[in-house]
């Protein structure tokens, strides 16, 4: 048991150095650092970039479907819209914005200088960003189907046989495998840094189960970044196989099988969703209860249930493919493993249930994205049971429910729970406080468009609409949930716009933050705002997972509990 | 199982809503989807109801005395209850799936079964009715089934190019057509009429105009549409729409029965105008609207596979008065 007495003299930290470089040579040290904090906000703000790009491409959909027959972008350049919309918001925004907060975070919180491969983790962060400059080179280089496109336009899942070149004439299919085989090399870097860094890098006294739920929970993202990615980048390699070297492993006029497509891409693709969704949880595990004022509840349990949804997330992945003609043996333990999944996802929501609880919530603008999480997390979670009744799915899947659920998942869960995390750990990164003010006219905005289009997009799933088509008929009963849909898009564009405006401002005028602006417990708010190089003068030591806590409660520390 | 208020005024009366089903395979999906939507609705209230109870009552106070609240690191009990309660429920769900799954997917045909093979193509539907040996396009006539003695259809599913889906959401759930494999369905409508809905798995540039009808007729009906699909010999006479459509790219891609046109690729024509749309859906089966086609097919149907065929405007009323003849 280390010394008690060891923990005040952690916290004495040096004034943050800013030593007053010219122009050039600060950009030079941004392009060649390995500090895990400058390639985390590299990352971050790499991610807000695609986000507008994203956004515009969902914006310009939805401007096309506001009403049956319009005619403001052909099917082609629609085409290319879906496509490039959600390759780039998993691919360069989800993954690289959550792996910033990760990489920004997590030695902070676990007591470390900085990752174990400062490196790699610099190689990582370079990869990511070079696939999606490859990735949207295509609108400059590529073209698609029939040869009338210049951007990806098969789909982000790019089912076979479309991807084969008989189907998609022109290199912008190829664009679109070399972005993200790139892009994953960039993320199994990244990955093995997580692993590695929580596994040996946790200061003294933080055994394993003394680490805080978010580094768990991102144990558990970096090792399904290891299980997941490498399906994928294997079939993205086949597929360039395929059409460039005349193999035939999904190319059905030659013999190949488009379900083998189908089973590698979701078998990165089912648990590439709870790569993202940990990270979220992980933000959710530290925010709630430090506005609530009370300690996690369950702990074990909180590891208990992260660790088998990581387990349990990669035997789900063909409950994607109900549609497929499945046999009925095949389609049940689909159905039996994807209910099986909504069991521990079920206890963390009652967990942090258990946390607000008898505690004393403060409202301020990140624990209000927290709020409307929970409530939207639970919906999304049932119409995930839903869609995983597989009759059920017969009808829903490839519908326009089946959009609303995963944008239920990653706007109203992953999305809020960034936004979240962005008010939080901001006035560590950049020294200064969020304005509240215009948080709170974020906050309300963004849940009001949000609801606005996603909810009432379940609705013209159930009456029968596809996903993915640039048009359709009057008569069907879908003209006004469509109009109410694209109405809401321009209420969460607002919220964005907002939200970029407060990011500035706040840098630059922002109230200054000091060490721990939240009255927080884990370890990165023991050091300045923004932390020095190398995080601490001294390493910390701690006795619980909640050091700043026993400090701070000398006469009721958390070991004594623990 | 009472309906839904919501159901009945918003959902029931659009012609694709999965909530009002017309065949025993939507039917048992909507039975097993009112359950799970019970379920779900009873799970939805309680947690929300807490979640919103404890944000409300536990909202720190104006006027707090700043002291922490007391610090409960957990309780097995209360883990405990909220880790079976839900795998009850699981099992229960799970139980009701398989049921209905096996129901549908491993169901027997009785005899008098209608016999259909789609094969999906980019952008429209082949329908083959190999115990009639007759082959259509876009418009499936099947006979009504009467639920005391079912005389169902049988849809075995093939893709001549990339993925498709069949989707009518009122008779059945969706499954889909993939190249080298094939895919079994079967729908047993209980009222004639006509039922929509449409390709369900992005298959390129016009996935959005690969629509579907399905008209259900008495079994008289569809024997004597069966009996005037059969019949191909009756155009004895040439006219010069004939001629320009034999002597050009026409055949290359379309089939008319008893003349030299045996194009596989697009539509069979032999019986075009016995359809109501053309371009699988995209527009009414109309004389204007079929020369519009035969000049520029991307009017209707931008990126559909058929080119343009740059015919003279008299060379175009030849085509489209033949292509009228087509009954």
């Amino acid at each position: 048991m280390a010394d008690a007495e060891s923990i005040p003299k952690s916290l004495v930290v040096l004034p943050v150095r800013d030593a007053v470089l010219p122009f050039f040579d600060r950009v030079h040290g941004w392009i060649t650092t390995v500090d895990h904090k400058r390639l985390g906000i590299m990352y971050i703000s790499y991610a807000l970039m695609f986000l507008i790009i994203g956004g515009i491409e969902a914006s310009i959909m939805r401007l096309q479907l506001i009403r049956p027959h319009n005619d403001f972008v052909s099917p082609q350049v629609f085409n290319r819209m879906f496509t490039m919309h959600g390759t780039t918001m998993i691919f360069f925004v989800a993954m690289p914005v959550l792996f910033g907060f990760i990489n920004y975070v997590l030695p902070l919180m676990i007591g470390a200088r900085d990752m174990a491969f400062p490196r790699l983790n610099a190689w990582g962060f370079w990869m990511t960003a070079c696939g999606g400059i490859i990735l949207y080179f295509s609108f400059l280089a590529g073209s698609g189907l029939y040869g009338a496109g210049s951007a990806p336009d098969v789909g982000w899942f790019a089912y076979a046989p479309l991807t084969a070149p008989v189907f998609s004439v022109g290199h912008s299919t190829d664009y679109w495998i070399v972005g993200l085989l790139i892009s994953g090399f960039g993320s199994i870097a990244t990955g093995i840094n997580f692993v590695t860094t929580i596994f040996c890098m946790r200061c003294p006294g933080m055994t394993l189960g003394k680490m805080p739920l978010f580094a768990w929970l991102n144990l558990v993202t970096g090792s399904l970044v290891l299980l997941a990615l490498g399906p994928l980048t294997a079939a993205q390699i086949m597929l360039l196989i395929d059409r460039y070297l005349g193999g035939h492993f999904f190319d059905t006029r030659a013999g190949g099988s488009a379900i083998v497509w189908m089973h590698f891409f979701w078998v990165f693709g089912h648990p590439e969703v709870y790569i993202l969704i940990m990270p979220a949880f992980a933000f959710i595990t530290e925010i709630v209860p430090v506005f609530s004022r009370k300690v996690i509840f369950g702990y074990p349990i909180m590891v208990a249930a992260s660790i088998s949804i990581g387990f349990i997330s990669m035997s789900v992945w063909a409950h994607h493919m109900f549609t497929v003609g499945m046999t009925s043996y095949g389609n049940a333990f689909f159905v039996a493993s994807t209910m099986a999944i909504a069991v521990p996802t079920g206890i963390k929501i009652f967990n942090w249930l258990g946390t607000m609880w008898g505690g004393k919530i403060v409202f301020k603008v990140p624990m209000l994205f927290c709020v409307a999480f929970l409530f939207q997390f639970l919906t999304a979670g049932l119409t995930g049971v839903m869609l995983a009744v597989a009759p059920f799915n017969w009808q829903l899947g490839g519908s326009y429910f089946v959009v609303a659920h995963f944008h239920y998942v990653i706007v109203g869960g992953i999305l809020f729970s960034l936004f979240a995390a962005f008010y939080y750990w901001f006035p560590k990164m950049s020294g200064r406080m969020l304005s509240e003010k215009l948080g709170r006219l974020h906050f309300w905005l963004f849940l009001i468009g949000f609801h606005m289009t996603f909810d009432f997009m379940h609705i013209p799933g159930i009456l029968g609409m596809p996903r993915r088509i640039y048009t359709y008929e009057p008569g069907r009963g879908w003209d006004t949930w469509n109009l109410i849909i694209t109405i809401g898009v321009a209420f969460q564009a607002a919220g964005i716009l907002v939200f970029i405006y407060n990011l500035f401002s706040s840098y630059l005028r922002g109230e200054p933050a000091g060490n721990d602006p939240w009255d927080a417990w884990t370890l990165e708010w023991s050091t300045s705002s923004p932390p020095p190089d190398y995080n601490f003068a001294k390493i910390p030591v701690v006795l619980s997972r909640r050091p700043l806590w026993d400090i701070k409660h000398p006469e009721d520390p958390d070991w004594k509990y623990e | 199982m009472a309906r839904l208020a919501f159901g009945q005024t918003l959902v029931e009366s659009t012609p694709t809503s999965i909530f009002s089903p017309a065949s025993t395979p939507a039917d048992s999906i909507y039975r097993l989807s009112l359950f799970v939507l019970v379920i779900c609705a009873g799970i939805f209230t309680t947690v929300f109801t807490l979640l919103l109870y404890s944000v409300v009552k536990y909202r720190r106070r104006e006027g707090d005395d700043g002291r922490e609240p007391p610090q409960i690191y957990g309780s097995n009990q209360v883990e405990l209850a909220w880790t079976v309660i839900p795998v009850l429920i699981v099992v229960v769900l799970f139980l009701a799936t398989a049921r209905v799954i096996h129901a549908l997917e491993d169901a027997r045909f009785p005899t008098g079964t209608t016999e259909v093979t789609v094969v999906g193509h980019q952008f429209w539907w082949e329908f083959q009715y190999p115990q009639h040996g007759l082959i259509t396009a876009n418009e499936l006539h099947v006979p009504v089934s009467d639920p005391q003695h079912p005389t169902p259809t049988h849809i075995t599913l093939l893709s001549a190019d990339t993925d498709h889906s069949f989707w009518v959401p009122r008779l059945a759930g969706k499954t889909d057509l993939i190249p080298n494999r094939i895919n079994h369905m079967w729908i047993d409508p209980h009222e004639t009429g006509v039922y929509v809905g449409q390709c369900a798995q992005y298959c390129g540039t016009q996935h959005a105009k690969m629509l579907l009808r399905i008209i259900v007729q008495s079994h008289a009906d569809f024997d004597r549409w069966v009996a005037e699909q059969r019949q191909t010999s009756q155009r004895g006479y040439v006219t010069r729409g004939r001629q320009i459509f034999e002597t050009t790219a026409c055949i290359n891609c379309h089939t008319i029965a008893g003349t030299n046109a045996h194009g596989t690729f697009g539509p069979d024509l032999t019986h075009l105008m016995s359809r109501e749309t053309i371009g699988s859906g995209a527009a009414l089966n109309t004389a204007e609207n079929l020369r519009q086609w035969v000049q520029n097919p991307n009017h209707f149907k931008p990126g559909a596979l058929m080119p343009a065929m740059q015919l003279e405007s008299q060379d175009l009323d030849a085509v489209t008065d033949y292509l009228l003849t087509l009954k």
